[in-house]
């Protein structure tokens, strides 16, 4: 009898803090992004009216502005797009980073994979800060291609797209390495022996054998790094300049600029729908997918 | 012969790569110019410059404060959560508890920050509370993105251990409590730790979530780093980011060395 006690308050006291501060916040954001807005504090009328008899003010005015309008949709395509790009440099540096650190001796292994991760730990903001400091008129990667010659006036690096993908791909780097890691570890070096015996050339090898075994690690790192870069904020108000705009930073802009609550909640509700809850989804399919296998 | 220089040559330049920026900023940390980026000579002036900086020093302050007690607070409900997920099977409404106690895994930060600020204001419209947004709304925010780090880790060791010790344990008369305190929780320990680490770090270093939740008096360290350079450079930041890598890096080897001893 005691046990149970036991057990609901283990299960019951973060589902509690769930449910409140996660659960509810949630449910308030669709709440606001479907009332009417209007100007004054807070700046949108209440879903509920009682004043003449019980009535029920909603629209769905709010996703129809939001989905209407190129500013909106082509800030969140700009920002599909640079995750996409983003993913995939991670995935081109990031494959042949995990795959050699899968395939060294145990000791370096293991050394390396801390190297790798270590500066993961340090300061996000200050990590996107360093590439400010590289890539300025007179900074240091300006200076060396003027030392060497290659080119005879400084460039502008900084304040573009391409500041943004770099200081992307370099701070996500980890997050893509990390699963790839985890599934080349598991992965039986001898099958690539094995191919190379059968007569598969390096490339075929690589094709036929390496890559399709690695596919849950290109698909997990893939989307650890996708996710998140779709509402990324700081690196693109850092690096990036005005010529793309992005959803993080039109959804800030919306709220804290327009103060237009019901549409920034609008931007943030569909962003939940269309990016987080397929991969929810997929989730809980697969951990009971698992659970079962285990059974 | 030539793999084995392939393989050289791509580890350090990957290793090159992660460290290059970080060298850069420390390097810069020692310049004695006000303009950070003409070299003009090896000086401590701009960490001198730091440590006599109240506005840096109040918001490192705070940040330690919220980061220490919402990992706190964290380890505690992910550490349930964990426990919860592997060990006891009926859990009402199971599919909504993983989603609840993963989606902030996945959740794009600017999402939750909004979803919590607003939040709080209804909150505040409807039971007066609270009154107005600081450390505790920032506090109570981390908390709830951290829980899912934290059960993750958790959730990854008890998978691996062994049961039977906590069988053979129940079978010499402990209870199901007295099982968990003396046998559960010591084994599991190193990853606790380890979970708190990393709840303490994030924290440390969330930006987003915390402009969004916080009000007056409560300016964390990110936030008034953003402020100083989201439009520039700042000396001062060069300084402040030399010492913060070095003890973050120290911090993330803390975490190895407990998460690792899981494996055995």
């Amino acid at each position: 009898m005691k046990n149970k006690l036991f057990e609901k308050y283990f299960v019951f006291s973060p589902y509690f803090w769930l449910v409140l501060f996660f659960f509810i916040p949630l449910a308030i954001i669709f709440k606001i992004s479907i009332s009417v807005s209007e100007w004054g504090m807070p700046p949108y009328q209440d879903i509920f009216l009682f004043d003449n008899g019980f009535k029920i003010n909603t629209t769905f005015e709010n996703y129809v502005y939001i989905f209407s309008d190129y500013y909106y949709i082509g800030s969140f395509v700009n920002s599909l797009i640079l995750a996409l790009i983003s993913t995939f440099f991670s995935l081109l540096i990031g494959f042949p980073l995990a795959f050699y650190i899968a395939t060294s001796n145990i000791r370096l292994r293991n050394i390396l994979l801390v190297l790798v991760v270590i500066p993961f730990w340090s300061s996000f903001l200050l990590r996107v800060y360093a590439w400010k400091i590289i890539l300025q008129n007179n900074g240091i990667l300006n200076l060396i291609l003027l030392n060497l010659g290659i080119i005879s006036e400084p460039l502008q690096l900084l304040y573009n797209q391409y500041a943004v993908i770099i200081g992307i791909v370099y701070t996500y780097l980890p997050l893509m390495i990390l699963p790839l890691y985890g599934y080349l570890n598991k992965f039986d070096l001898n099958l690539i022996e094995a191919s190379k015996d059968l007569g598969l050339n390096r490339i075929k090898t690589f094709f036929k054998v390496i890559l399709p075994l690695s596919v849950p690690g290109i698909v997990a790192g893939s989307l650890l790094v996708f996710i998140p870069v779709v509402g990324e904020f700081i690196i693109p108000e850092m690096l990036g300049g005005s010529d793309r705009l992005y959803y993080g930073k039109i959804l800030w802009e919306e709220f804290f600029v327009n103060r237009n609550w019901p549409g920034a909640s609008a931007l943030a509700f569909s962003g939940i729908i269309i990016l987080v809850l397929p991969i929810v989804f997929f989730q809980i399919l697969y951990s009971r997918w698992s659970q079962k296998i285990e059974i | 012969m030539k793999s084995s220089l392939i393989k050289s040559t791509v580890i350090f330049l990957g290793l090159f790569f992660l460290y290059f920026p970080i060298l850069v900023l420390i390097f810069y940390s020692f310049n004695e110019n006000k303009r950070v980026m003409v070299w003009k000579g090896f000086s401590l002036r701009w960490y001198n410059e730091l440590f006599n900086n109240e506005q840096i020093i109040e918001a490192f302050i705070i940040s330690i404060k919220i980061a220490a007690l919402s990992a706190t607070f964290a380890t505690i409900l992910g550490v349930m959560i964990g426990y919860s997920l592997v060990r006891i099977r009926k859990i009402p409404f199971k599919s909504f508890y993983i989603f609840l106690s993963s989606t902030p895994l996945v959740l794009p930060e600017l999402i939750l920050g909004l979803s919590m600020l607003l939040f709080f204001i209804s909150l505040n419209n409807v039971i007066g509370f609270p009154s107005s947004r600081g450390q505790i709304t920032i506090f109570i925010s981390h908390v709830t993105f951290c829980i899912a780090f934290v059960a993750i880790i958790i959730q990854a060791r008890l998978t691996d251990f062994n049961k039977n010790i906590e069988e053979a344990a129940m079978d010499l008369g402990y209870n199901y409590t007295k099982v968990l305190y003396k046998i559960t929780l010591p084994i599991i320990l190193p990853s606790i730790i380890a979970g708190w680490l990393l709840a303490f770090t994030i924290s440390l270093d969330d930006l987003v979530v915390a402009s969004f939740t916080t009000g007056p008096g409560a300016n964390t360290l990110p936030i008034v780093v953003f402020s100083k350079v989201r439009l520039g450079l700042s000396p001062e930041v060069n300084a402040l980011s030399a010492i913060l890598m070095f003890a973050l890096i120290i911090i993330g080897l803390f975490y190895f060395y407990f998460n690792k001893k899981f494996k055995h």
